[in-house]
């Protein structure tokens, strides 16, 4: 056993101090008792009863739930593509520049993403509303799909493709049988970052969205500008759950995963 | 029933000029922009032929093999097989199937249904898709494996599930690249033999794509070294390591030591050539070349004798020198010659008895000699 100096024990104790402190603070205070958030005044749960009963944040949050799937599954699509385009046409010309344009919205500030792709709504006469927020989301969620695609795809075998095609497979049905099947969980995993993504963006949502197409985020910004209520806290505190409960539930799979494959493999070697 | 020895005694197509080839590749060019990786090649392959393409890495063994499959398109050039051209067939409209180097075999599937993967392709009734695979399990002796996934598997069960794959739906042409190269000696050799058995049993053409001329030499019926996208020589594994085309063949195949020299005297079936090493050799020829032009001969370690006593030929086809290395392999033992000028010969003796009174030692004087058929004449 390695001794813990008292150095680390301070750094790690700060470290997740820092991080994590205002989150603890935010989550007590939505079982306060009392309205005023900074005030103590016994356990409750009455602002979670409440709201229920608060139509706009619940209109807010179908609004952010039917965003983020819809944007997530269409960036999935079209970032899957993109990825596969990267990787498997290496030679073609420009690949550098596309490649680079591919991951600049990356790095883009969210304010030039959101006020540009405002100008283009704006441009071409489009009623801002649901569905140029739902555009924006695929927009920028969709090079984090790539990307995450990308990289499961350079060190995939495509031998296997080959071998696919040999026994007769059309290269769709290569791509549905061998091909998706196989990079299935990087996609999955592109999907569900692009849903997180798209579920608290608030910047691009912000500029693109327009009347009756509030998300969830824009709800609690513009509330808190009127004053923090512990209903807001509640809903932070929801949200947080419902995050740390997939976080949790995708490291459980991927653990007992590569659990099993470890133990398959030892069975193997040991015939 | 004939024995399969007496089958692959007959088996001779090529030295028939009425045979058709069942796979001709004619004038086949293969350009990677600038590179050329085969270079204007011709061969042709023959029904039930155990056909191995021989050859260090990069020279163009692989790609001609992916062209047989579809994978790779000719720049010029074409390939017919069983009397159709190829040219434009995509690689699943083409009757040949592959076995590939590193198995690729499909990670999310199990045993079975990797096997059955190109019959489903097919369209073919499900009775009979269990049935082939049933079979071909069998074929391959892995009938208890058939629910594992492919990292469930041991190196040599995974190669056997390749196999199995790629044979499940009969093809009239098998490709093999590199099938035993990652399996450890011993599993190798004895899929090698397996791999003949099983050719023989179903009747196939097999290509196969090796850099192991043992390999090679084991398994085909002919071998087609290649090198810089050519193919230098087409012929049986006796002909190659016995009578070899070239200098390259020569050295490729086997040990060998060459002997370079300036022909002096020709007739009467046999060549004299005045060696750099200072000595001159008698070699048989049925074209022996002109007096005065460069030559050079090419024998086997195993051809050359070593022993103190002067041989009865000298100074014609033997040598004097001294005992420089030697190998002890258990079956045989391999002596290093160092000669009076400094170059070095390999020769090797069957160790055919367990204890030789009085062996040769290092730093020994000895002579080497050989027979005047023992070496193959090299014209450049």
């Amino acid at each position: 056993m390695v001794k813990w100096s008292r150095f680390n024990i301070a750094s790690i104790v700060f470290g997740f101090a820092f991080l994590y402190l205002p989150i603890v603070l935010l989550v007590i205070f939505s079982f306060n008792e009392s309205k005023l958030v900074t005030v103590w005044a016994g356990f409750s749960t009455k602002w979670y009863a409440q709201l229920l009963h608060n139509q706009a944040l619940l209109d807010a949050a179908w609004v952010t739930v039917r965003v983020g799937l819809i944007s997530a599954t269409v960036a999935t699509v079209l970032g899957t593509l993109a990825a596969l385009a990267m990787t498997r046409y290496t030679r073609f010309r420009g690949r550098m520049l596309f490649s680079g344009m591919i991951y600049a919205p990356l790095v883009m500030p969210e304010v030039i993403t959101g006020l540009s792709m405002l100008l283009l709504f704006v441009a071409i006469g489009l009623d801002r509303g649901f569905w140029t927020l739902t555009l924006a989301h695929i927009t920028f969620t969709m090079c984090f799909v790539a990307v995450v695609v990308q990289s499961r795809l350079l060190s995939f075998d495509r031998s296997i493709e080959e071998a696919a095609m040999d026994l007769g497979a059309t290269p769709v049905a290569t791509f549905l049988q061998v091909t998706l099947p196989v990079i299935a969980p990087a996609v999955f995993s592109g999907w569900v970052l692009a849903f997180t993504l798209s579920l608290d963006d608030l910047v691009i949502s912000n500029f693109t969205s327009g009347p009756g197409a509030t998300t969830l985020p824009m709800k609690i910004y513009s509330q808190v500008r009127l004053g923090v209520t512990p209903e807001i806290n509640a809903v932070c505190t929801i949200l947080i759950g419902i995050v740390a409960m997939g976080v949790l539930i995708a490291s459980v799979v991927s653990r007992r995963r590569e659990i099993q494959r470890v133990k398959d493999e030892q069975t193997a070697f040991a015939l | 029933m004939k024995s399969l020895g007496s089958i692959r005694r007959s088996f001779a197509p090529w030295a028939d000029a009425t045979a058709v080839p069942f796979i001709a590749v004619k004038n086949v060019t293969k350009k990677f922009g600038d590179f050329v990786a085969v270079d204007n090649l011709s061969l042709n392959i023959y029904p039930r032929e155990f056909f191995a393409l021989l050859g260090a890495s990069g020279c163009g063994k692989s790609t001609l093999l992916r062209m047989l499959a579809g994978f790779e398109q000719p720049t010029s050039g074409e390939i017919v097989l069983d009397g159709q051209s190829l040219a434009g067939i995509p690689p699943y409209r083409r009757p040949v199937n592959m076995m590939f180097q590193s198995y690729a075999l499909f990670p999310h599937m199990t045993v079975e249904n990797n096997i059955a993967f190109g019959l489903k392709q097919d369209g073919m009734p499900k009775p009979q898709i269990a049935e082939r695979v049933d079979q071909m399990l069998r074929l391959v002796k892995l009938d208890k494996f058939a629910k594992r996934k492919p990292h469930q598997l041991s190196g040599g069960q995974r190669q056997r599930v390749a196999l199995a794959r790629s044979l499940a739906k009969r093809p009239k042409v098998l490709l093999l690249d590199e099938p035993l190269g990652a399996l450890d000696k011993k599993l190798r050799e004895e899929t090698q033999f397996e791999l003949m058995d099983l050719q023989q049993q179903l009747g196939l053409t097999f290509v196969v794509v090796t850099h192991d001329q043992e390999e090679a030499m084991t398994m085909a019926d002919r071998i087609a070294v290649m090198a810089h996208g050519k193919v230098i020589q087409v012929a049986t594994p006796p002909e190659i390591y016995e009578a070899p085309n070239s200098r390259f063949v020569a050295d490729f195949i086997g040990d060998v030591n060459i002997f370079d020299g300036t022909v002096t005297s020709a007739g009467n079936g046999t060549v004299d050539i005045a060696t750099e090493a200072g000595f001159s050799v008698r070699v048989a020829s049925s074209e022996p070349p002109a007096a005065g032009t460069k030559a050079g001969l090419a024998i086997r370690p195993e051809k050359i004798r070593v022993g103190r006593d002067k041989p009865a030929c000298a100074p014609l086809n033997a040598a004097e020198g001294e005992i420089w290395d030697i190998g002890y392999l258990g079956d045989m033992t391999i002596f290093h010659v160092r000669l009076k000028d400094g170059k070095v010969i390999k020769a090797s003796s069957m160790n055919a008895v367990r204890a030789v009174e009085d062996p040769l030692g290092y730093d020994q004087q000895v002579w080497v000699s050989f027979d005047e058929n023992a070496g193959v004449l090299l014209k450049d």
